[in-house]
């Protein structure tokens, strides 16, 4: 038979790191939520846990890295790594689903019905007779006290635009690569880690702004969606410019070769995608 | 070059088996360990969520409280759900998927087989973090598996650990559903085209998809609820713009697609079994791999059927309503063609046929409940009622629970190389027949009579047909330990069984020694 090493699927030996992986998201999550119940033991708990947890990331991806590094994979490993970030994405999408569901849903259904649309007509007359706020709303209880639009200007459109140059300018690294330019690569990377932070921080100071005025978290449906959603967004921005961070210093020590770079893919797709929810947000958050 | 070294010294590692000792179920990277683990896994969840049924049906014996108090019986209503779908229904099929979709389809091993091992070890953890919650100040959940809120949001200090084994459990499914698409996608065989597949791989390369679809959005629901509840936002409060009604709407849009997973695993595996103790192809192989995705997709727009009497506007009662009954015509499809391969065919009735058989009259019974219940005017009499309680158990039970029984009866020759024993398999399927029927059958009559669920105490008149319930129950209960008696025996030894186990079994899996070596296909077969 032919048996050869390059017709065979690598299958790793045993790991621990999975392991680790378990113990430490129950460690995290355990702990976050003693923390929440008040428990005196939740708030250590739940650091030890992120401690493990990113020894376990460190350790996990190191080995595939070393084994990526080492050959082991032929374009048939490579194709299932393709398919498992694909499909995380898609997973990831559906999470902000929810929450763009949510927002749909509160203003399209929630807000008109407690306003004594269609059948919700007793619902305003005997409950919220004075309500009359339509969108942007905290509700008839006037949660969280004051309310206001977060406009699109000018935070919100600068930072549309610093995340579509970083489209481009991770587009640039990519081409790049593929053209073993290892100059361009390496700058076109790290411009665009650079921009992905500025992100983070025009938003944290955005959010400075929204707790300074009164629009908080709290309040009401508006707050909950907007803080809700641009929050996991903003999350996601600083996983995705953490990832991209980890590929350039691996392109510094000259990781990534034209024909194989998934590793930088993977990271380019996800900060596309957190790109695109950015413009999904862009619109009905703050422009509708 | 050292690394090259180092590259063909583990090769060599893999070819001899598994590593000494307790630690290979803990690190390993087998498909095969890890099915076993997730179907042991399975089963032992089983027996704790049978034994809250047990708890529930003890106390509703007869009218009157006796036996546990009224917010200990809400505990175990919802503990049971949460545990009988995502700890023993949803694993066993991973389990099943991890055996027999890399064997099926000619595969070296799952496609990423470190993440396989972490999609496995978290379960224990999230399911010893939710059961946690039982000895909490204020108790375990009591809110129904639907957590529907404000009333989930009133538990104790449990609420925060249940939401997150949620998630843990959540992100465990994630991982096994991708790594189930990926393997069928890029390691099947050369010459194993998708409509050359066996339909169990099919079955479950679409649930797949439907898990890697909804169970982010279950995750993002659950959070709406933790930030409801300690962070002040008002997803669910009308007070703040919000509507509690919205939970169920996200909720729903999660779970019917996830009764789709619970059974679509099922269906695959009586499509794999029908045909061989029929000795007859598959009737209609390409119309069930289009009936089992017209069943995905519907799956996504049909949820509000959940909540007809929640006060949704008429044209959504009658856009869910016809959507909801247009699922019958593909299921109906599926039923069809079982009976249109047993007929003419040379039948036998070994273990797995028998339950493949009651699988397919009972889960039709449930069926038949389901398009009852899809008509919005009549639901309206049975939402919350045991009715509802006899048709989702129907479908879930007779349905899901003996689609599994009967995979396990039909490969453990092949895992094992050992042949169960045929006298006890068939004397567990028909005590586990009579008494499940005798379990939840009177349940009909109960919820047409206006019997609500989920209540520790119910009106006297319905005194009897309970009573027949909780004996079925506890007869249906300890007749699954015959089931472990089968399984302990035909691990420890048996008859050696054949490589292709059944006279008229036909695919790559028989193909192999029985037990099959432990890197099965290191060099793929080809397909013609």
């Amino acid at each position: 038979m032919a048996s050869s090493a390059e017709n065979h699927y690598y299958v790793p030996d045993g790991a621990y790191w999975p392991l680790l992986g378990s113990v430490a998201l129950a460690t995290t999550t355990g702990g976050l939520a003693g923390w929440l119940n008040q428990h005196a033991l939740g708030e250590p708990v739940f650091y030890i846990g992120l401690l493990m947890l990113v020894i376990m990331m460190f350790g996990w991806f190191g080995t595939v890295i070393r084994e990526s590094e080492s050959g082991q994979y032929k374009p048939w490993e490579d194709k299932s790594f393709r398919l498992g970030m694909s499909w995380f994405i898609f997973s990831e999408v559906m999470f902000f689903a929810a929450f763009f569901g949510a927002l749909f849903y509160a203003r399209v259904f929630s807000v008109p019905w407690i306003l004594g649309e269609g059948a919700g007509a007793n619902t305003h007359t005997w409950l919220w007779s004075t309500f009359s706020e339509i969108w942007p709303t905290n509700g008839p209880a006037d949660m969280g006290g004051s309310d206001f639009h977060m406009g699109w200007w000018p935070l919100p459109i600068l930072n549309t635009a610093i995340l579509l140059t970083s489209g481009i300018t991770v587009t640039i690294a990519h081409h790049a690569v593929i053209k073993n330019d290892r100059k361009r690569f390496i700058w076109g990377l790290a411009a665009t880690v650079l921009l992905g932070f500025i992100f983070v921080y025009f938003q944290a100071v955005e959010y400075q702004e929204a707790y300074h005025e009164g629009m908080t978290l709290q309040s009401g449906i508006y707050g909950s969606t907007f803080f809700m959603l641009t929050g996991f967004h903003g999350f996601h921005v600083t996983m995705g410019a953490i990832i991209l961070l980890v590929v350039l210093l691996r392109a510094m020590r000259g990781h990534f070769t034209p024909e194989r770079h998934f590793a930088f893919e993977a990271a380019a797709w996800y900060w596309h995608f957190v790109d695109v929810v950015w413009l999904g947000l862009f619109i009905f958050v703050y422009i509708l | 070059m050292n690394a090259a070294l180092t590259d063909t010294d583990h090769h060599d590692d893999h070819h001899h088996g598994p590593a000494p000792g307790l630690l290979r179920w803990v690190t390993t990277t087998n498909h095969k360990d890890i099915g076993t683990l997730y179907l042991w896994f399975s089963l032992i969840m089983f027996f704790i969520g049978g034994f809250m049924a047990l708890i529930i049906r003890a106390e509703l014996f007869q009218p009157g409280l006796q036996v546990v108090d009224p917010h200990f019986f809400n505990q175990m209503t919802t503990m049971h759900a949460l545990i009988m779908i995502f700890g023993v229904v949803m694993p066993a099929f991973v389990g099943l998927a991890n055996w027999m979709v890399p064997i099926m389809i000619g595969a070296p091993d799952m496609a990423l087989p470190r993440m396989n091992n972490w999609s496995f070890w978290i379960l224990p953890f999230g399911f010893s973090m939710m059961l946690s919650t039982l000895f909490m100040d204020g108790g375990g959940p009591a809110g129904g598996w639907t957590l529907y809120p404000p009333l989930s949001l009133q538990g104790g200090n449990g609420f925060p650990f249940l939401i997150f084994s949620i998630h843990i459990l959540g992100i465990s499914s994630i991982m096994g559903a991708i790594n189930i698409v990926a393997t069928i996608m890029n390691l099947r065989a050369p010459g194993m085209t998708f409509m050359k597949m066996p339909l169990f791989v099919w079955t479950w390369f679409i649930t797949a998809y439907l898990l890697i679809a909804v169970m982010p959005v279950l995750a993002g629901a659950v959070t709406m609820l933790l930030t409801d509840k300690f962070f002040g936002t008002a997803f669910f409060s009308a007070a703040g713009g919000g509507d509690p009604v919205m939970f169920q709407h996200i909720f729903w849009f999660f779970g019917h697609p996830e009764v789709y997973i619970l059974i679509l695993p099922s269906f695959g595996i009586v499509s794999e079994i029908i045909p061989t103790f029929s000795r007859k192809k598959l009737f209609g192989y390409a119309s069930m791999v289009y009936a089992t995705s017209s069943i995905a997709l519907l799956s996504f727009i049909v949820w509000a059927h959940h909540m007809f009497t929640v006060g949704m506007p008429l044209s959504g009662e009658l856009f869910f309503m016809f959507a909801t009954m247009l699922i019958a015509v593909p299921t109906g499809v599926k039923v069809f063609n079982w009976v249109a391969t047993m007929w003419g065919g040379a039948m036998t009735f070994e273990t797995p046929m028998l339950f493949a058989l009651g699988f397919v009259i009972m889960f039709t019974i449930g069926g038949f409940s389901g398009v009852m219940l899809a008509l919005a005017p009549v639901d309206f009499q049975y939402h919350d009622t045991y009715f509802v309680v006899a048709h989702f158990h129907y479908v879930l039970v007779p349905g899901a629970i003996f689609g599994i029984v009967a995979a396990v009866y039909y490969w453990i020759p092949k895992w094992t190389g050992n042949m169960y024993d045929e006298k006890l398999g068939k004397a567990h399927f028909w005590i586990s027949t009579i008494f499940v029927n005798l379990l939840f059958f009177p349940m009909h009559f109960v919820g047409l009579a206006g019997m609500p669920r989920r209540i520790p105490d119910y009106a006297v008149q319905f005194a009897d047909f309970n009573a027949i319930s909780t004996i079925g129950a506890f007869g249906f209960g300890f007749s699954q330990l015959i089931f472990v008696v089968v399984l302990v025996k035909c691990v420890k030894g048996g008859k050696k069984a054949t490589d292709q186990v059944w006279e008229g079994a036909e695919g790559l899996e028989w193909t192999l020694s029985s037990p099959p070596p432990y890197h099965s296909f290191s060099d793929q077969p080809v397909v013609k």
